[in-house]
């Protein structure tokens, strides 16, 4: 057997099968880290790395339907407050909305393309939208609640073992 | 540098990721060997093409600033 063979042979599976992949957690549910968030995955895409993003907790904003979500009183209450991809606001200098309005009427200006426009190109570029079982549970987001885009609802297994074959692999 | 575009794009005015993500599209509709040429204002674009060429193994033929302008050429390889 050759060297080469012989350390092929015992190489640790996520050495071996590290692929052109990029694995993202998106945690944020803020508008300017979703901003980021998109634009890695659509660049990712079109320079041809296959791309799956996990959407958890307050992340799930960004693949929900405007819908009011909930079951119980604190689960509607949370529900009143939980906003969707267009009603997400900037991590910083949000001012009651006002942050999210002025951003996107400079974003606009600018010539940016807008958080759901960015959302949209993704999925026709491929990229895999998964959703996080566990944080929709404890917040009461349903299946019917996200997005038809969302190709599944999963766990931190079915994360681990797209990250462990991921070049990249990062937590927004 | 004179050459013969299959296709010629103009990006003019689109930010990130927009000119990455409208080269990949526009790839697919030239032939492996195929030469698309492209106008972009966008001054990321003249770190972004390079690196999108190296990423996706295709050819920069050429990427040139004139005043606002950026003007590359990139040819299909795979």
């Amino acid at each position: 057997m050759a060297l080469e063979q012989i350390a092929e042979a015992t190489a640790m599976p996520s050495e071996r099968e590290v692929q052109n992949r990029l694995s993202m957690v998106v945690f944020s549910g803020d508008m300017d880290r979703l901003m980021a968030a998109f634009i890695i995955a659509t660049g990712a895409a079109a320079s041809g790395m296959d791309v799956t993003m996990f959407f958890t907790f307050w992340g799930l904003q960004a693949i929900k339907k405007q819908t009011p979500t909930g079951r119980s009183l604190f689960g509607r209450m949370l529900g009143v407050f939980l906003k969707d991809i267009h009603g997400v606001g900037p991590s910083k200098m949000n001012f009651g909305g006002l942050g999210r309005w002025m951003f996107k009427k400079m974003m606009k200006a600018h010539n940016v393309t807008s958080l759901p426009e960015l959302r949209q190109l993704a999925a026709e570029l491929g990229v895999r939208m998964l959703a996080c079982q566990m944080s929709m549970e404890v917040m009461e987001i349903r299946r019917e609640d996200l997005i038809d885009e969302v190709q599944d609802v999963v766990g931190v297994a079915t994360f681990l073992e797209e990250a462990s074959r991921s070049k990249i692999t990062l937590f927004i | 540098m004179e050459v013969k575009a299959d296709l010629t794009l103009d990006l003019k005015g689109l930010l990130c990721p927009m000119p990455v993500v409208k080269i990949n599209q526009a790839i697919k509709n030239v032939p492996i060997g195929g030469i698309i040429e492209a106008y972009a204002t966008d001054p990321g674009v003249m770190a972004d093409i390079p690196a999108w060429c190296r990423s996706t193994g295709n050819e920069l033929v050429t990427i040139e600033k004139q005043d606002k302008v950026i003007r590359f050429v990139v040819r299909r390889l795979k």
